[in-house]
């Protein structure tokens, strides 16, 4: 595998000149030369459902382009006649029995004309909807085209949603998700960002947003500030850093009742920066109640609590890998200005992972334990931040986002290819995704100031 | 000589001093014109007599006094100010606002005359005193009057020389507003500019407020008087990309604790 060839050299490197050689190289496997192809024609619907088939094939076309995992073949390269159903392909045998037909949906094309060119797709989604017992049902099915006919099919279903183009969306959404799975990938549909928005001065609360843009939601309510939001694994939870009480203090939220849940504070100037354990039994998190802001962990409702760092330093942001549930990335002063370390669950083996230069805040773990996301002012003035990908085992990293604006607070997307963050490139703190090689910028919020996001299922 | 030529010559001087004497002579006055011819004169009618008073002749703005009087021999009547024409006999309350002298005035065919009555205005009692006879300086006041920021310089909480000289001075004047307002508690509130992270920012607010309590205590102030809160970049004081706007952003803030 490439990523690992990769790892391989950059090793060797560290060897030799601590790996600054290899820092520019790609750190996730996000290109476009080995892309599937897909081939995803618009589908049709008899009858009522037609109406609803704009949205649908907007939506399947949107969440798989939006994945970065393979290249769509452009819709003007495909062939006249599409395939509704498997039977409208013409074998590719003539000796098949039941060729003497005229097969008026496939126009008597065989699957292999999809992976010869123009339109040269490795994959082909197609099927056709329509309305049973007033629901919209859809029939997919996904064929890898470089197989015989008989043996093409990855997977065929049928999806069942309300009539309406809200049903017809939904059932986009959960056929380009079945297609994703195909790759390994989880779909983003329905996964929600948190993030803090400021909408009146001096006012800030927790809001929520679908991947997609879509769902726009405030969150909290407290006309203070708000901020610092954290979900918890299952999703079911935000943790916060909130100022309705005077000093910073942590407030644990449910997001499925809406109510605040018990947490409780230790008297101290600060508690800041929460962050729930991979297990989403414990919370990790900021105090000074032994003096500067020290990491701690403690149980969900704060009892229990247990000092991680110690230094005579600031440490915050303490993160825990969600892989080994063990190892904790944090920033910490301790050198001078803000860097991201390393150690264990217990706060041993303190390790610095960025190199000392400039400021380098708000680590995040990719979901696959390996790499951080960080924001970073390396080789620009305080307060230039941008985002930053690093290994963590090689401590190679790479520079996402390059002179556009302030960039920071990233957060790993559940499928590990995409990034949300904040940037104030459009003139505005704002909530903007990408894919986690720093392609396919899409910015999701427009109104007010939002930062802080963190990716949740 | 005889006494004959005594006596001629004495009557010839007589007689010289006579002549000369009748060349100036004046002639004699006319007789007085003869008296004319008037009646019997009827004695002249007498002056109007006027009584006018005023009672109290003192009061206090709001209330009221009587003006009296008692004309004789007038047919016009009259007080000013405000009250016009009257009768001869009479009484009418007033309640002027300020001191006024009120002039009666009245005319009839023996003449006429004036009378005046002065009623005194006195301002009414002061109202009782005011819970806060002396006007106190909240605890807020003072602090913005008498306590100045402390500035740092980025992304460190060191108590720089100026700010040295300002929490020095800063001390006495908590010392004294403590003396003075012995229940007061201060708040002191560490900021930092928008240039570093939001999350740090929070640790490093934290130490600013920190290492200003601290510096104080070491001058004598009590640390039970002091709190501690970082805003970190949440509460700037300006919001511009300059240096000018980042020092004043970072800064120790004293404010009277909730």
């Amino acid at each position: 595998m490439r990523k690992q060839t990769v790892w391989t050299v950059v090793l060797c490197a560290a060897a030799a000149v601590a790996g600054v050689v290899a820092q520019e190289r790609e750190i996730i496997k996000i290109s476009k030369g080995e892309r599937a192809v897909l081939a995803v024609p618009d589908l049709r619907g008899s009858g009522e459902a037609q109406q609803y088939m704009g949205a649908f094939n907007q939506t399947l076309w949107g969440d798989l382009d939006a994945a970065g995992l393979f290249n769509l073949a452009p819709k003007s390269l495909y062939w006249l006649q599409v395939p509704q159903q498997p039977r409208d392909f013409r074998p590719e045998q003539a000796a098949s029995a039941s060729t003497g037909n005229v097969r008026p949906n496939g126009g008597g094309l065989q699957l292999s004309d999809w992976a010869s060119p123009p339109v040269s797709a490795g994959y082909l989604a197609f099927g056709y909807s329509g309305v049973e017992a007033g629901q919209f049902v859809l029939r997919g099915w996904f064929y890898n085209t470089g197989r015989p006919l008989g043996g093409a099919q990855i997977f065929g279903k049928t999806y069942l949603e309300p009539l309406g183009e809200d049903g017809a969306r939904k059932v986009a959404h959960e056929f380009a998700a079945d297609i994703l799975q195909q790759f390994g990938s989880p779909s983003l549909w329905n996964t929600k960002i948190y993030f803090t928005s400021e909408r009146s001065r001096g006012v800030k609360e927790i809001w929520g947003v679908d991947a997609d843009g879509s769902n726009l939601k405030q969150v909290t309510f407290y006309k203070s500030l708000s901020i610092m939001p954290a979900v918890s694994p299952d999703g079911a939870r935000v943790a916060f850093c909130s100022f309705a009480h005077g000093n910073p203090a942590i407030q644990v939220f449910s997001l499925e009742t809406g109510r605040r849940l018990p947490f409780y504070n230790e008297v101290s100037s600060l508690t800041a920066t929460p962050e729930f354990t991979p297990d989403g039994k414990q919370i990790l998190f900021a105090s000074s109640v032994t003096g500067w802001a020290q990491i701690y962990i403690a149980n969900l409702d704060g009892s229990g609590m247990r000092r991680v760092t110690n230094s005579r330093s600031i440490d915050m942001e303490p993160k825990v890998n969600p892989k080994t549930g063990t190892q904790i990335v944090f920033i910490s002063d301790r050198g001078g200005m803000p860097q991201i370390y390393r150690m264990s669950a217990e706060g041993t083996d303190v390790q610095l992972l960025t190199d000392g230069t400039g400021e380098a805040v708000n680590p995040a773990w990719d979901p696959d334990g390996q790499h951080i996301a960080f924001a970073w002012t390396r080789g620009y003035a305080p307060g230039h931040y941008n985002v930053f990908v690093m290994d963590v085992a090689t401590r190679a990293y790479t520079q996402l986002t390059h002179d556009a604006g302030r960039n920071e607070h990233p957060s790993w997307a559940p499928d590990g290819r995409h990034i949300v963050f904040s940037s104030n490139r459009s003139g505005s703190e704002q909530i903007w995704t990408m894919l986690a090689d720093g392609n396919q910028l899409k910015q999701l919020t427009t109104q007010g100031i939002n930062t802080q996001p963190v990716w949740s299922k | 000589m005889t006494k004959p030529k005594i006596s001629a010559l004495l009557l010839s001087v007589s007689l010289i001093l006579f002549a000369a004497g009748c060349k100036k002579k004046v002639p004699p006055p006319p007789p007085p014109p003869p008296l004319a011819a008037t009646p019997t004169p009827t004695p002249p009618p007498p002056k109007p007599a006027l009584q006018f008073s005023a009672e109290p002749g003192t009061i206090e703005r709001g209330q009221s006094a009587t003006l009296r009087w008692s004309v004789s021999d007038a047919t016009d009547i009259s007080i000013a100010p405000g009250i016009g024409t009257v009768t001869a006999r009479g009484e009418r309350q007033v309640s002027p606002t300020d001191t006024t002298t009120y002039t009666l005035t009245a005319s009839g065919p023996g003449g006429s005359d004036t009378a005046t009555a002065t009623v005194n205005v006195t301002a009414p009692p002061p109202p009782p005193p005011t819970p806060t006879p002396v006007p106190k300086k909240t605890l807020s006041e003072l602090l913005s009057t008498e306590v100045q920021d402390a500035l740092f310089d980025y992304d460190k909480s060191d108590i720089r020389d100026d700010a040295r000289a300002t929490l020095t001075h800063d001390a006495e004047a908590l010392k004294s507003i403590f003396t003075e307002i012995p229940d007061a508690v201060v708040q002191i509130e560490g900021n930092c500019d928008e240039r570093g992270s939001a999350e740090y920012n929070i640790g490093l607010g934290d130490r600013r407020a920190t290492a200003a309590k601290d510096f104080l205590v070491q001058l004598g102030v009590p640390a039970d008087k002091l709190k501690t809160v970082s805003y970190g970049k949440e509460r700037p004081v300006c919001t511009d990309a300059n240096e000018e706007c980042y020092q004043k952003n970072r800064h120790d803030h004293f404010a009277a604790a909730q």
